[in-house]
């Protein structure tokens, strides 16, 4: 097989795979893997901007969040219809990364890290502050009547798991047809260039500055439309999901899966949601046990589950 | 008119002046060398003319518009390649990907490169600029494996998938063969039937088969100018440079 032949049997056949699990998974887990797909959608935005263009942010729970709110708060507050609150939530979240973007940008390395994280936890103070709109920790349900609506002439219930768990797999279908064509086009090969060697990149006559500012706001806008899937299909909202941790946690998904792999997102988010799952059930001081876990890993897979299989199998692996 | 000229150009780092007014004057076509000793400056030169550092005072002059001001990138857009002396390549990519990327961008030089790009064309080019250098056969390898002087001729591939019209070398035949250092002097005479070429080489015997003209750096200034025979019998530049 071609290396091209290859990487769409492989991704092909991860969504095919994705597809027919639906029939056999109990309800449990049916629901777990459609939480999955909505995270690694969401990986996958943070991996394109950390794994691919080679940006370091902290603050990504902002972008995440604001899809939250903005598809969420208009659907809860004005009857808004789901399909265009979730596009008001990815186009916000669009539109916050290109801002904040102007402004972070202008920094690098630590002072990046720094310097989103601010902005995120500025975003995260305010969904608590606004607490009268938000009900900011405790937050808000969305009602049944909410999710039922008619799109392109189906009914369609977003509490109903059928429904639910295709949606979730068609956000993340897309996210990782977008990811992948981005990748391997020219565009995707002037990210992977910034962040390998920026300075030689310039020489090349690219203005890294505008590339990583699209890099950042393509990654925004997934990370939002991720967002915005996750208020629609499991109907809460709440400041935790612009808090720290959400900021966190698609830099582990992401190390642990393989940064700047495609596939890497879908495989850290599942592996660590299972183990926090699994642990958790059984003991208290579960935590250990995750970072025992997350230790070993980086011990011997450095670059992440899909990251280390390509450098020793599957160098063809985009 | 000149083709590159620079007025007064100066370039302090500290209180050091690396380049201290230096009024540089160089012909379209023309291959010219600039030599001098370690620390003389030539580096600094080279990387304001690119636009790799920046000016602390002076003008540069190219293809008859001033491009002081001027960022790097824009700078290549408009022809002007630099070719590193410690060399910047891609080394975790293929020496076909790193290729790719001079050769995409010379492609796309006048639009935009999500509006589409003519991938026949540009595969041809990065072929046609490995085949130059002699690298066509392990455009699949990594570019971090190569031998240091390999990764010089792969930068120089990069160079010419810009399509420059001004190719800055930067020393480089360093680490090359014998018969590596003949082949190259082969390719940088073809590349300037059709650019011009500021070559900075520290090997003499290149120096006098190529360069037309020579200038001689000393302490961030400009000690001497002229044909190699001229520069041969230059008293100071003896002195200062060759060292008798
Ligand atoms: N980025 C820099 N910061 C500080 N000093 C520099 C820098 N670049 C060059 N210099 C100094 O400027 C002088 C000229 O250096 P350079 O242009 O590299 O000389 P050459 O290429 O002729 O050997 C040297 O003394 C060098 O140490
Ligand atoms: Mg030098």
């Amino acid at each position: 097989m071609t290396g091209r032949a290859r990487v769409w049997v492989l991704h092909g056949g991860v969504i095919l795979l994705l597809f027919l699990l639906q029939f056999v998974l109990p309800d449990y887990h049916h629901t777990n893997v459609a939480r999955i797909m909505v995270l690694a959608t969401y990986a996958i935005g943070y991996n394109l901007l950390i794994g691919y263009t080679g940006l370091l942010s902290l603050g990504h729970a902002m972008f995440f969040a604001t899809g939250l709110y903005g598809a969420g708060l208009p659907i809860y507050y004005f009857g808004l219809h789901p399909v265009a609150g979730f596009l008001l939530g990815a186009l916000l979240a669009l539109v916050l990364a290109f801002v904040v973007g102007l402004i972070v940008l202008r920094t690098s390395g630590v002072a990046f890290m720094i310097v989103t994280m601010m902005f995120a936890q500025a975003f995260f103070l305010a969904t608590l502050y606004f607490n009268g709109v938000t009900r900011g920790d405790e937050g808000l349900v969305l009602a049944a009547e909410a999710r039922r609506f008619g799109f392109l002439g189906l009914d369609l219930d977003l509490a109903e798991p059928a429904t639910r768990y295709n949606m979730a797999l068609s956000l993340f279908t897309g996210a990782l047809l977008i990811c992948l064509a981005l990748v391997r086009s020219p565009l995707g090969r002037v990210m992977i260039a910034i962040r390998e060697n920026e300075e030689r990149t310039r020489m090349l006559g690219y203005n890294a500055r505008d590339y990583k500012l699209l890099a950042l706001s393509l990654s925004g806008l997934l990370s939002g439309a991720a967002g915005a899937a996750y208020v629609l299909l499991f109907a809460y909202m709440g400041s935790s999901f612009a808090a720290i941790q959400y900021s966190i946690l698609p830099l582990l998904w992401v190390l642990l899966g393989g940064i700047g792999t495609v596939i890497g997102p879908l495989i850290g988010t599942a592996l660590m949601f299972y183990l926090i799952d699994k642990t958790s059930e059984v003991m208290q001081s579960y935590l250990i046990v995750v970072g025992a876990v997350l230790v070993a890993l980086v011990l011997f897979f450095p670059k992440g589950l899909a990251g280390t299989l390509r450098q020793r199998y599957a160098r063809w692996l985009p | 008119m000149s083709f590159l000229r620079t007025e007064a150009l100066s370039r302090s780092f500290g209180g050091l002046a690396a380049v201290a007014g230096v009024d540089l004057s160089v012909e379209p076509g023309e291959i010219r060398a600039i030599i001098g000793p370690n620390g003389a400056g030539k580096t600094t030169l080279v990387s304001l003319i690119s636009g790799r550092v920046p000016p602390s005072s002076g003008r540069i002059e190219f293809d008859g518009d001033d491009i002081t001001a001027l960022k790097p990138w824009e700078r290549v857009l408009r022809g002007i390649v630099y070719t590193f002396q410690i060399t910047s390549i891609f080394r975790n990519l293929t020496l076909a990907e790193n290729v790719m990327l001079a050769a995409q961008r010379a492609a796309s030089r006048d639009q935009p490169l999500w509006r589409g790009l003519d991938d026949r064309a540009v595969t041809q080019a990065v072929d046609a600029a490995l085949e130059r250098v002699g690298l066509a056969s392990r455009a699949q390898e990594l570019a971090g494996e190569l031998a240091y002087g390999h990764q010089r001729l792969l930068e120089v591939a990069m160079g010419l998938a810009l399509r420059p019209k001004l190719l800055i070398l930067d020393e480089p035949t360093q680490g090359l063969s014998e018969q590596e250092i003949a082949d190259f002097c082969a390719l940088v005479r073809s590349i300037a039937m059709d650019a011009t070429i500021l070559l900075i080489e520290h090997n003499m015997d290149v120096v006098m088969a190529l360069a037309q003209r020579i200038t001689v750096m000393n302490n961030g200034a400009l000690l001497a100018e002229g044909t190699p025979d001229q520069i041969m019998n230059h008293a100071e530049v003896q002195r200062a440079y060759l060292g008798t």
